[in-house]
């Protein structure tokens, strides 16, 4: 009895992989697509017909959420709404929750790839490798992941010869004139820095509300916004705002929130943008 | 219709009405119990994956780690689809036993642990587990591991009940008004406490927190279940307990005293079974609010105020009303879910107010 539980841990060992693995399919058909720069990959590898669902961060390419049926926020998942779509394979963004249907999920002999998610270059190059990986596609997204790599090693070489950093504060939210405003660790935070800008508010972690005193304070040079759906905030229009240097100059940045946000292969063109912006003598547009 | 009669008569009229009653109570809880019955099955084999009721029954005879079917459709059945259920059932007849034993105490039909601010009081422990279990909570947490959120739950609605009866007793003489009042306090304070969590935590807690506080039944898992299911059956197999006594401080406390009713251990008893009760309903399952409302109401019109009648009858219909709520919640949207607190406040807050309208013009809302 016990040297065939032994044998069965020596066999498992030697498959080297978790038992969801044991049945992973060579080429997936039915692919439940969990997070939105998952399914921004799977679409620019040309995956889309073999997508069955994607879930409500999937909003790029909008026709993603407008075609496939839509298992809910990425956090708020259905164990059982996921697996009735018999997908053979889910990939989930790292960040997928509640824990406990993560869990029942990966106990299902489906094969799961839970995708790596991060703020780095590094990161988002891991990211799309996983997921081409994942799908039977390494060499599209080997190929996709050099283009991306080689994207920011230009917009570096670019950005070598701009003079002194602007200082940057994100906005993400204005509610009743508080600006909510980006911290280190945020998505908001990466993109200034790779677009070689400094945050103002990288000392404190995470999202905050400000007082408007506090972000007056800050005396930020630009700031940036980010738009939804076409609704922006104006961040002039509240007056301590408007007193800080970025108000002074009339230097407010507005970009789509998902374009800029979204960590997926589109980032190093949003970078690009944001930085042409924020350095137009630069000549840093394309 | 006696349901007319229910509302406008005297305590002690409608009492007397209960002996009348018995034969239909019978009647009513053999119904209640076949539609649990009913709903339980339809919760097994009803969810967004398709399963035809007789893979589900093999499923079920196989056993956990049987191969009756695919391993995807075993977990659902018995990872997913059992222990919700028998959560849902649980959740439900705590909800619907607490709300008609409150109201009995309280001798309004209108207190529920969701309005008097027993579960606001639940929910800011429960809240607080969530967040600091990772600081100052952190020898809590791990003194009582997966117990920890119910029993902390516990405590809280516990604290929140004796403080509103505290409150609103005076020379043995509780007002129903003062109670009802402080409850609100007491619950816009736990919100008060619960904000401030909010505001301290960190952006991964506070997505738990937003959909813990919409309440569901998602999360079901058999850990869940053992960490939740002692308290609420302990609390349910206690109710009768307290069933005689609810029906004599009907008439009111003096009365009742003078019923042989022993009413300090009787409101000591109560208190803690629905702390005990809505603690570990709202652990497990976030604030589900109104079951504890409306079921008790419509039952008290159908088989009448009788609480030995009235305790095991909420049970029932609470379990099948939450375990139908629940089938909802889950195909409606799918493949995603909604929160189940949604439904039971879209259909409880208009029954709710059709309560407060037909009670107006009685004294003592």
């Amino acid at each position: 009895m016990r040297s065939r539980l032994l044998a069965g841990f020596a066999l498992a060992a030697a498959l080297g992989t978790a038992p969801a693995f044991a049945q992973s399919v060579a080429s997936p058909e039915r692919i439940v697509s969990i997070g939105g720069a998952v399914t921004e990959i799977l679409y620019a590898l040309g995956e889309e017909d073999r997508v069955v669902a994607v879930d409500t961060t999937s909003l790029f390419p909008p026709r993603a959420l407008a075609e496939k049926p839509d298992v809910g926020y990425m956090r708020a998942l259905s164990a059982e709404g996921v697996l009735a779509l018999s997908p053979d394979l889910i990939l989930m963004d790292e960040g997928a929750g509640p824990p406990e249907a993560v869990a029942l999920i990966d106990q299902a002999g489906v094969a799961t790839q839970h995708v790596p998610t991060g703020l780095t270059v590094e990161d988002l190059l891991a990211k799309i490798r996983a997921v081409s990986q994942a799908v039977g596609e390494e060499e599209a997204g080997e190929a996709m992941a050099g283009e991306v790599a080689e994207k920011f090693a230009a917009l570096d070489a670019d950005l070598a010869n701009v003079g002194e950093k602007k200082r940057v504060l994100f906005i993400l939210s204005l509610a009743d004139g508080r600006p909510n405003a980006a911290g280190s660790g945020t998505g908001a935070d990466a993109v200034i820095r790779m677009a070689g800008a400094e945050n103002v508010f990288g000392d404190v972690e995470g999202y905050k509300a400000l007082s408007s005193e506090a972000a007056a304070a800050l005396a930020p040079d630009v700031i940036l916004v980010v738009s939804r759906g076409g609704s922006t905030v104006d961040p002039l229009s509240v007056p301590a705002l408007a007193a800080t240097p970025a108000g002074q100059a009339n230097a407010v940045i507005s970009m789509d929130a998902l374009y800029l946000l979204g960590f997926g292969p589109r980032t190093p063109d949003a970078v690009r943008e944001l930085a042409a912006q924020l350095y137009p003598e630069a000549g840093l547009a394309r | 219709m006696p349901a007319e009669a229910t509302a406008g008569a005297p305590a002690a009229a409608r009492l007397r009405l209960a002996g009348d009653r018995s034969a239909r109570a019978r009647v009513a809880m053999a119904l209640l119990g076949l539609l649990l019955v009913v709903s339980a099955l339809g919760a097994l084999a009803v969810g967004p994956a398709m399963l035809p009721p007789g893979t589900v029954a093999r499923i079920l005879l196989a056993g956990p780690n049987g191969q009756a079917s695919s391993l995807a459709d075993t977990v659902i059945v018995w990872q997913i689809r059992l222990p919700r259920m028998l959560l849902g059932a649980l959740v439900g007849a705590s909800l619907a036993t607490v709300g008609a034993m409150m109201q009995g105490l309280f001798r309004n039909p209108l207190a529920d642990p969701g309005l008097v601010g027993v579960s606001g009081g639940a929910a800011f422990a429960a809240v607080a587990t969530i967040v600091l279990s990772g600081s100052v909570l952190a020898p809590f947490a791990a003194l009582f591991g997966i117990w920890a959120l119910p029993v902390a739950a516990f405590f809280g609605g516990l604290a929140a009940t004796l403080l509103i009866y505290r409150i609103g007793t005076r020379a043995g003489r509780s007002s129903m008004a003062l109670m009802l009042l402080a409850g609100i306090a007491l619950g816009a304070f736990a919100g008060a406490g619960t904000g401030f969590l909010v505001f301290m935590s960190d952006d991964d807690q506070l997505r738990t927190l937003t959909f813990w506080s919409l309440g569901g039944l998602g999360g079901a898992t058999w850990g869940k279940l053992a960490a939740g299911a002692p308290m609420m059956v302990a609390a349910l197999l206690l109710a009768p307990l307290v069933a005689r006594g609810l029906n004599g401080i009907v008439l009111g406390e003096a009365e009742a005293y003078h019923l042989g009713v022993d009413v300090q251990r009787l409101k000591r008893l109560t208190i803690v079974l629905v702390a005990l009760a809505t603690g570990a309903a709202v652990a497990v399952s976030g604030a589900i609010g109104f079951v504890g409302i409306v079921v008790p109401h419509l039952l008290r019109l159908a088989i009448g105020p009788d609480h030995r009648a009235l305790l095991p009858a909420s049970a029932l219909a609470g379990a099948s009303l939450l375990l139908v709520a629940d089938m909802a919640a889950r195909t409606l949207v799918a493949p995603a879910e909604l929160p189940i607190g949604i439904l039971t406040a879209a259909i409880g807050a208009p029954v709710f107010l059709w309560i407060l309208l037909r009670r107006r013009g009685l004294a003592d809302v």
